[in-house]
This record gives C-alpha cells, sequence and structure tokens, in this order.
C-alpha cells in the first residue's frame, strides 16, 4: 500500500499555533497526537496544573516540560476542610519548590491549595523565583509573617498575594515593613485570613498609597472601622475590597468618613469582610450598592429587617454569601431584586443549635430558584427540605452547574411525606444536565444513586454523607457517572463488594476519598493488588491495619491514581497498600 | 415519570414519630440520628416531649455539618486572650515539614513541656546545666521572647517562661551556641 508522505508544518508555525492554546485539556489532547506534536508542545508549555500533588512527582514533570512558568497544586483532601484528615497527613511543598528553585528560574505564578507551606518554603521561593507576580496560598497551613517577610523583600514583580483561607502563623505585622519603598507593582492583597492584633497599619496605608494599580483588597479582621476611609482614599480604583471588623460606636465623623470614601469608589464592585457588623454602619455602602456584583455577608451577625433592607439594595448582585440570618423573606426579596444572581451561598449561624433559631426553609430557595433565572451554583444549609421543593428548584434552574446542599441533620427526611429525598435529587439531575457538582443529604436510600449513575453524566464532584443501604449505591455512581473525577463519602453502609468490580474506574478518576465506610482492609490489599498505579492509602490513628482481622472495616481510605508510585512521606497512621504490604507486614 | 411511583417503604427505614401515631400528623424532631447508635424513633420523639429534663447533648459527629473552622470560629464574638484562656504558641522544629500548636498553660514546668515536645516531634531534649545549655541531644529547644530575642529553654523561671514565650523553635544543637541567655 502506498504510503502518502504526510505534508508537515515546520516545528516553528506548530509552535506558534500551540501559543493559542491555553487549556490544559486542549494541549493534553494535542500532545498525544503524535509524538512530534508532544515533543513541541512539551517544550512550550508554560502553565501546568497538577490536582493531586501526589499523583506525579515534580521531577517527573519538569522533566517533561522544561519551560513553566505558572504552575497550580492541590494538596489534601477535600475533607481535610472539615477537620477529617489528621495533622501530618501530607501535602508538602517542599520538595516542589526545591526541584523547580533548579529548573524554573522564571516561574512567574505559584497557586496552591490544601498544602502545608513551611517559612524554609517561603524562603526559599523568594530567594529562586525573582520574577514571581502571583503567589495564591488557599487554604494552606504551617508558615509564618517570617515567610511572607522573605517575600515582601525579595519578590519585586509580585502582583498578586493571595492569603485566601490559609492558617497563618501571625508573629509579627511588621513583615508588611519588609515591602521596600520601591515596590508599587501590588494589584490584589488577601490577608482575610490573619489574626495578629498587630497587622501594622501604617505600613498598610503606605503600601497601598504607593500602589496605583492596586484593584483588591482583603482586609483581617483586626483592622478597625475608622481606619477605613483613610485606607480607601488612598485607593479609590478599588474593583473588591474586604473590611475589617464593622463594628465601632456610632460616630458621626467617622460615618460621614466612611460613606465618603465608599462614595468615592467609582470602580467598586466586590465588598466582604463585615466581621462583627453592627446596622448602624451598614448605609455608608448605599452608594456602592446599586453597582455592586458581589457581597459577601457571611461573617455579619447583622438579622432583618437590616439585612434584607440592604440586599433589597443591590439589583446588580451576581455572587451573594449571606448567614442564614437571610430567612425565608430575605430571599424572597433577593429573588425579586437581583435577577442576574448566578451564585447563591447560605451558610447556618447556629449549625449545633438543637431547634432553628431563624426561619430559614426550602421555602427561601425555592424563591430564589424561580425569581433568578441565571442560577447556576447553590450552597445551602437548612433544616428541612421536601422532595417537592427540590423537583420545583430542578425544574426552575435546569442550568445548574453545582449543587450543593447540607442539612443540618444528615438524615433528615422530606419533612412533609416522612419519605426519602431520593426523587427531590434524582429529579436535580434529570433536569440539570450540565451538573458538575453536586452535594447530597437528607434521608437517602440506593434509589438516589439509581438517579445520579443513570442521569448525571457531566458530573465530576459528588460528595456523599449519612446516605444509601447497600454497595448497589456506589456501584450505580461508579459505573454510570462517566466524568466522575473526585467522590468522597463519609459514614455509608458500603465498600467492598462495589469497590472491586469497578476497581478500573478508579484509575479514571482523581480521587476517592471514604470515611466511616464499610470497606474491609482486605479489600483494600485486593485493590492494591490489582491496581498498581492506584495508591490505596488507609489511615487508621488507632493501630496498624495488621493488628486487625482482614475483614475489619478501615476507618478512612483514600485512593487517588498516581505515575509516581506510593509517596514516601506518610505520617504513622496511613498505610499503603501497594503489592509489597501484604508480604512486608506478615 | 419515574418519579411519580411509590417508593417501597422498607421494614428497617428510619421513621419519625411515636410508634403507632400516623405519619402525617408528627411534626419531625431535629434530633439528630447518629450512625451508631440504636434510636427508635420512639425514643427521640419522646425525648422532644420531656422538656422539663435538659436535652441530652447532642454528640457532634466530626465532620458534620461540612463548615470549616475558620467559619465555626468567626461566628464566635472576638474574645480576648484572657476570655479564652490559653496561651497558645506554634513550636517547629528544624527539618520538620509541619507545625504544631501548644497551650502553654496546661503543662506546670519545663519536664512536662519538654515531654509534649519529644513526644510530638520525636527527638530527646537531652540534660540541662545553666552553664553548658543542654547536653547529650542533637536538638535544642529556643524559643522567642517578646522582644524577638531567641532564648534558650529553661533559663528563666517557668512563670516568667510563659508570660514572655511567644513561639518555641527546636534547632540543631549546633546552631544553639551562642544564644543570649538571660543572667
Amino acid at each position: 500500500m502506498q504510503k502518502k508522505t504526510a505534508y508537515s508544518f515546520p516545528d516553528e508555525i506548530l509552535e506558534h499555533v500551540f501559543s493559542f492554546i491555553h487549556s490544559g485539556k486542549d494541549r493534553n489532547a494535542a500532545s498525544v497526537v503524535c509524538k512530534s506534536w508532544y515533543e513541541i508542545e512539551r517544550w512550550c508549555r508554560r502553565k501546568i496544573f497538577v490536582g493531586n500533588c501526589y499523583a506525579v512527582s515534580p521531577t517527573m514533570v519538569i522533566r517533561r516540560f522544561p519551560d513553566i512558568r505558572s504552575i497550580e497544586l492541590k494538596g489534601k483532601p477535600h475533607f481535610a476542610d472539615f477537620n477529617l484528615v489528621p495533622d501530618g497527613w501530607g501535602g508538602y511543598v517542599l520538595p516542589w519548590i526545591s526541584e523547580m528553585a533548579g529548573a524554573y528560574p522564571w516561574l512567574e505564578e505559584i497557586r496552591l491549595k490544601r498544602m502545608v507551606v513551611t517559612d524554609e518554603s517561603l524562603e526559599l521561593v523568594a530567594k529562586s523565583f525573582t520574577n514571581l507576580q502571583v503567589l495564591v496560598l488557599f487554604s494552606c497551613e504551617g508558615f509564618s509573617t517570617d515567610g511572607l517577610a522573605a517575600i515582601a523583600a525579595s519578590c519585586k514583580n509580585l502582583r498578586e498575594l493571595d492569603l485566601r483561607d490559609s492558617e497563618v502563623d501571625d508573629l509579627s505585622g511588621h513583615w508588611l515593613n519588609h515591602f521596600p519603598d520601591t515596590y508599587t507593582s501590588l494589584v490584589s492583597l488577601n490577608i482575610s485570613c490573619l489574626g495578629s492584633d498587630d497587622v501594622s497599619f501604617s505600613a498598610l496605608e503606605r503600601l497601598v498609597g504607593r500602589c496605583p494599580n492596586l484593584r483588591r483588597l482583603l482586609l483581617n479582621r483586626e483592622v478597625p472601622l475608622d481606619k477605613i476611609a483613610n485606607l480607601l482614599s488612598r485607593a479609590p480604583q478599588l474593583i473588591e475590597f474586604g473590611t475589617g471588623t464593622y463594628a465601632a460606636e456610632l460616630r458621626s465623623d467617622v460615618y460621614s468618613n466612611l460613606a465618603e470614601a465608599f462614595c468615592n469608589c467609582k470602580e467598586l464592585k466586590c465588598l466582604s469582610g463585615f466581621w462583627d457588623a453592627v446596622p448602624a454602619y451598614l448605609p455608608v455602602i448605599y452608594s456602592v450598592c446599586s453597582r455592586l456584583t458581589s457581597l459577601n455577608l457571611s461573617y455579619a451577625p447583622i438579622q432583618n429587617p437590616d439585612l434584607t433592607k440592604l440586599v433589597s439594595q443591590c439589583p446588580s448582585l451576581q455572587r451573594m454569601l449571606v448567614l442564614d440570618y437571610i430567612e425565608d423573606s430575605g430571599l424572597e426579596v433577593l429573588a425579586s431584586s437581583c435577577k442576574d444572581l448566578q451564585e447563591l451561598r447560605v451558610f447556618p449561624s447556629d449549625p449545633f443549635g438543637e431547634e432553628p433559631n431563624v426561619s430559614l426553609t426550602e421555602k427561601g430557595l425555592v424563591a430564589v430558584s424561580s425569581g433568578c433565572p441565571k442560577l447556576q451554583s447553590v450552597l445551602y444549609f437548612c433544616r428541612q427540605m421536601s422532595n417537592a421543593a427540590l423537583v420545583t428548584i430542578a425544574q426552575n434552574c435546569p442550568n445548574f452547574t453545582r449543587f450543593r446542599l447540607c442539612l443540618l441533620d444528615p438524615k433528615i427526611a422530606d419533612y412533609r411525606t416522612l419519605q426519602p429525598l431520593d426523587v427531590g435529587f434524582g429529579a436535580i439531575v434529570e433536569h440539570c444536565k450540565d451538573l458538575r457538582r453536586l452535594s447530597l443529604s437528607g434521608l437517602l436510600t440506593d434509589r438516589v444513586f439509581e438517579y445520579i449513575g443513570m442521569h448525571a453524566k457531566k458530573l465530576e464532584m459528588l460528595s456523599v454523607a449519612f446516605a444509601g443501604e447497600s454497595d448497589l449505591a456506589l456501584h450505580h455512581v461508579l459505573s454510570g457517572c462517566e466524568s466522575l473525577r473526585k467522590l468522597e463519602i463519609m459514614n455509608c453502609p458500603f465498600g467492598d463488594k462495589a469497590l472491586l468490580a469497578n476497581a478500573a474506574k478508579l484509575e479514571t478518576m482523581r480521587s476517592l476519598w471514604m470515611s466511616s465506610c464499610s470497606v474491609s482492609l482486605g479489600a483494600c490489599k485486593m485493590l492494591g493488588q490489582k491496581m498498581p498505579r492506584l495508591n490505596i492509602e488507609v489511615m487508621d490513628e488507632k493501630g496498624p491495619p495488621d493488628s486487625r482481622a482482614e475483614s475489619d472495616p478501615v476507618d478512612k481510605l483514600y485512593i487517588y491514581r498516581s505515575v509516581a508510585g506510593p509517596r514516601f512521606d506518610m505520617p504513622p497512621f496511613v498505610w499503603t497498600m501497594d503489592e509489597d504490604f501484604a508480604s512486608e507486614l506478615s | 415519570m419515574v418519579f411519580e411511583k411509590d417508593l417501597n417503604l422498607y421494614a428497617t427505614e428510619l421513621r419519625l414519630g411515636l410508634p403507632g401515631s400516623s405519619e402525617e400528623s408528627i411534626r419531625i424532631s431535629n434530633k439528630r440520628a447518629l450512625p451508631d447508635m440504636n434510636d427508635d424513633s420512639g425514643v427521640a420523639a419522646a425525648k422532644k416531649c420531656d422538656q422539663e429534663t435538659a436535652p441530652p447533648t447532642k454528640a457532634q459527629v466530626v465532620g458534620w455539618p461540612p463548615i470549616r473552622s475558620y467559619r465555626k470560629n468567626s461566628l464566635q464574638t472576638k474574645k480576648t486572650e484572657a476570655e479564652t484562656g490559653g496561651m497558645y504558641v506554634k513550636v517547629s522544629m528544624d527539618g520538620a515539614p509541619y507545625l504544631r500548636k501548644i497551650d502553654l498553660k496546661v503543662y506546670k514546668g519545663y519536664p512536662e513541656l519538654f515531654k509534649a515536645m519529644e513526644d510530638m516531634f520525636k527527638f530527646k531534649v537531652g540534660k540541662y546545666s545553666e552553664r553548658e545549655g543542654y547536653n547529650g541531644s542533637e536538638f535544642v529547644p529556643t524559643y522567642e521572647d517578646k522582644d524577638g530575642d531567641w532564648m534558650l529553654v529553661g533559663d528563666v523561671p517557668w512563670e516568667m517562661f510563659i508570660n514572655a514565650c511567644k513561639r518555641l523553635r527546636i534547632v540543631r544543637g549546633s546552631e544553639a551556641r551562642g544564644l543570649g541567655c538571660v543572667v
């Protein structure tokens, strides 16, 4: 047969074409077309996302991609946010920084989520990456303001420093002083997680004053309200602002200064902070309200009618985070005022209270679903739900991409019919064909999982707690959800059979977390032997698994695919079930 | 449509309400059903009626509701140091990739503090003498005081120490030479 010679483009042209492809998925697809595309692509890839820092080693990344400028790494499993992952589990960034220090001297962006970052790591970052522009530490821990001082002192081109939700050891507010006087490039600063009483306010003021491109400034709780006006007057170009504590004695001079300062911020679109907020000072932001697209009041203890009055003044809202003080009545006002709303998060003000302290029920969510046609993303904590409400919500909002419902009593039934909530969640997955993320709660049988497996074809992340009755439930999900990447399960009565029957599926996912379920040690060992490219990690703080019977359920199980093999930095309470495990311990 | 079908109720399915009563007329109790407990629905509802006695303390399930700890903390009003009562300082050790936090008020003196640190970081403190510092150990406990100076732990009386100590750091013995000592 005659072989047609391909008329191939010179490498430079292919590289130029690739420079327009930014999405990692597209680049991955291009790289498997043929060997020469693989080679060209890897030399010109500049940005990499590693969803699980243990799925690949830094050496492997560097070997394949010699010139990366932007890296994003994620460490601990999501349930670490809720204290399910003990201290010392892992997710250390130091090995990555150490290797990248030599390989990527031109690194510009580092984004980390749920990783342990020590001062030593930050000092190494400061020393090695002189061109660093973006440092985002999202839900990280392990470092102090000393590490931040090193970054401030050395990173002359830093534009963005974002410590969102991280746990920082505040030793001294003076780290801000380490930004040299010549440093003026700050665009985004998020220090809302800092707790120190000693954020050097004068240093902050000077910093803000000399950075004309500052667009985003999120302060920590310790910054008093009477300092805000001065700060805002130095940065009227801000687009996003987070206050500190929003409580103070009502004083007319403070009030009018604040009102004027906010009024002068003509580009302000996003507000947050509002810790300890008192109603007296809320009207100072009224001049900004009509422009606001994002409002985070989830730390504000304000109640109705002040809360609803504020919300009613913000017709442009796209994103709303609030405590359940808003109540059903406030959500009804939101539904009628904010037609552009895309994302709603309602958090509980008294999550452990025995009785409801506010009148927030399923009715509020139904109202918003009905009034806000663009609603796509919901996180809703409440105490009662019905299938009828969920069906209505699903029919109102077929465009949902993220739906997370948290009933404070995790096994509560439909309060009107006492049925499980299977039908309601079934309606969600059936109507919302683009649903990517789903969190279930309430009384749920295997049925709901059957619906999910049948309909949730675009679902990427599923969170389950106290649900289901048998392995069928897990089997439905693993065999039906084609796009599933992350599955996290707590306190459900299933395990072995479904896992073993769907072992291959696990290699197509990023990770699976199961805690307080019924997965036996024997099944874990079998999986470990059968699936060499999965890391099967069993976590048990009570002692080594071999001290118990094979049929005993493991406490916590974390399974993830990896090309790097089992990790070496496991703490004493984590065991990996690789092929050698069985022989090692006997 | 599939959702209109009646679901079969299993005999063991959780039901809320007093035994023998019709389902429609019972208001759902907000009591949380703990997974391990053998909770008859009758017991839960009966307890709701029993308001004279204090309601049973709810054992909280770890991880539920799924709320981050900083959110839970922010719901509480800002407490002053005096109110919270604890004296938390962070402890780090050279070479260990993690930090720990301890409450100094929990310990009565240096021996207990050292034991806790040894357990946390798996090392031995060594013998202390005023003249020579710590002997017989690769690692030495140090602390940063209110002035920002690094001192050897054990130089000053315990009460003075816990009031002055801002954080602890376990350093390699070689680096501890020449640390400022009070006296």
